[in-house]
């Protein structure tokens, strides 16, 4: 089977004045692929998503979603993906299915399509009885699940999930994992997500990057991390990859969040 | 138009889910009608200028509407802390569609608001000086919530916070209030008060409602409308610059 890529990145930067949040950094992400990104806080990680997803635009490079620019085909791009933001994202004062129907309709689907697409995903994520129920009334968990079912409305071949696990209880991080495994494996969607949960990252994900200073320093199945850097769990390859980095700057009374410090660290090294 | 449509029917969701807002910016008119209408009504009619209630409530529609607009902005405010503004910006829909209908949804809420004590000021003893002048006055009401509720956006737009959000409430939108002749006839008052209040667009609004529902003009309807005009293209402007800056 040829593989075919759906995510390309190919020499990014972004800069933030005089600070490089992230630099000169490419990686592919093929179709079907489950794919992590991990990274300290401050690595570039949501920069990067945000770029991908057309939130912010590189300095330099190209970005490509499934074959489109995201800054010269913006809007084609945008309908290639569903994202599930770090934060909450719903509108608490409308219903789950207003959210959903208005999302429906910001990205075109038919007002015919619009019902049973939209009875289907809230059953897949089992909120379908709380359709007419307020958001504001809804648990954490919850609203995680309306914002997934709300991500596949329109039927995106990409779904990016920026720490999608964050605050939630282990059942419904299962639940969760359980589901996009499911639409990968059965639909061949394109799963792009972040977590610092790293027992997620090599349960779930296929492909892992890991970012460091605005820049990948490993890409690669768990077990090709694992062996490139003599170590036998995610958890070390990745402490290894980063944590040098950590230890310098919690040497310096910094928390990791600090572009600026970080990389007058790495000019120093 | 159907995301247009969407975006407007939100916000007409939100405000009839919230008693709050209905009673929050309808309980200072009440106060106004009751405190200057019936309280100061009495030196102005001793005064030789007439009845107060019928120059004075084209006065408290402005301010309502004025309120509303400004209170409408809390909302893009709310999306743009609390995560909805994302939501609707990573859509395939352009910003100048977001921004426009939701601001539609918005001046809709403020007429439905302005109509509201406008009943409200009928049973306080207000009578339209011709009620065939209403329609037009209903149509002057319209503009200028559009520009009031484009103004609104923008202003949010700009805003971090909402302490920042309640100190332009302060320095900007009561001064245009009370210095626009919403309270006060503009003639024979102090020169550095009639500068103020001839290059204060509100002004205009109060005196073109004025001029339909209680005949009683200042500048003359042709100047108000056309100010009215300029002011809602300026607005206009003034949000959509503001809302494509929004950084995420």
């Amino acid at each position: 089977m040829v593989k075919s890529i759906i995510i390309g990145a190919k020499d990014v930067t972004k800069r933030f004045g005089n600070i490089v949040a992230v630099d000169n950094i490419s990686f592919e992400v093929e179709k079907g692929e489950i794919f992590a990104f991990l990274g300290p806080n401050g690595a570039g990680k949501s920069t990067t998503i945000k770029m991908l997803t057309t939130m912010l635009r590189p300095t330099g490079g190209k970005l490509t979603l499934a074959g489109h620019d995201v800054t010269k085909e913006r809007d084609s791009a945008r309908k290639a993906f569903g994202i599930v933001f770090q934060d909450p994202s719903l509108d608490e004062e409308l219903t789950a299915y207003e959210n959903m129907a208005l999302h429906a309709t910001l990205y075109g689907v038919p007002q015919e399509r619009q019902r049973p697409r939209i009875q289907e995903l809230l059953e897949l994520v089992e909120l379908w009885n709380r359709q007419a129920s307020y958001v504001k009334t809804f648990s954490g968990g919850m609203r995680r699940r309306l914002e997934i079912a709300r991500g596949l409305i329109h039927e995106p071949r990409i779904l990016f999930l920026d720490e999608p696990t964050l605050g939630l209880d282990t059942q419904t991080r299962n639940l969760m994992w359980d589901y996009v495994e499911k639409l990968s494996h059965e639909k061949g969607m394109t799963i792009f997500f972040t977590t610092h949960y790293l027992e997620e990252a090599e349960a779930v994900a296929e492909r892992i990057a890991i970012i460091d200073h605005g820049n990948i320093v490993a890409t690669g199945t768990t077990a090709q991390l694992c062996k490139q850097t003599g170590t036998k769990t995610l958890e070390e390859a990745y402490l290894k990859l980063t944590g040098e980095t950590l230890r310098d700057e919690s040497g310096e009374g910094n928390d990791g969040l600090n572009f600026k410090m970080a990389l007058r660290n790495r000019r120093l090294r | 138009m159907d995301v247009m449509y969407i975006l407007w029917l939100r916000q007409i969701r939100r405000y009839r889910r919230s008693g709050s807002r209905v009673l929050g910016t309808l309980g200072q008119p009440i106060l106004l009608l009751l405190a200057l209408g019936y309280g100061i009504g009495a030196i102005y009619r001793r005064a030789g200028e007439g009845n107060y209630l019928q120059f004075l409530v084209p006065g408290i529609i402005t301010q309502t509407v004025l309120l509303s607009g400004i209170f409408w902005g809390i909302i893009i405010l709310q999306d743009k802390r609390f995560g909805f503004l994302s939501e609707m910006l990573v859509a395939p829909v352009s910003r100048a569609k977001i921004l426009l209908g939701s601001a539609a949804g918005g001046a809709t809420v403020s007429i439905f608001q302005g109509i509201l004590v406008f009943t409200m000021s009928l049973i306080f003893g207000f009578r339209p000086h011709s009620w065939s002048l209403v329609p037009p006055a209903f149509l002057v009401l319209v503009l200028m919530c559009l520009a009031l509720a484009c103004f609104g956006a923008g202003i949010a737009s700009m805003v971090e916070d909402f302490q920042g959000f309640q100190g332009i409430n302060n320095l900007m939108v009561t001064p245009l209030f009370f210095l626009s002749g919403a309270l006060y006839p503009l003639n024979n008052i102090p020169t550095i008060l009639k500068v103020i209040s001839t290059i204060n667009p509100v002004s205009y609004m109060v005196d073109a409602l004025r001029y339909f529902l209680s005949n009683q003009s200042h500048f003359g309807i042709t100047k108000d409308l056309i100010v009215m005009a300029i002011t809602f293209v300026v607005c206009l402007f003034f949000a959509v610059n503001r809302f494509n800056r929004i950084q995420m």
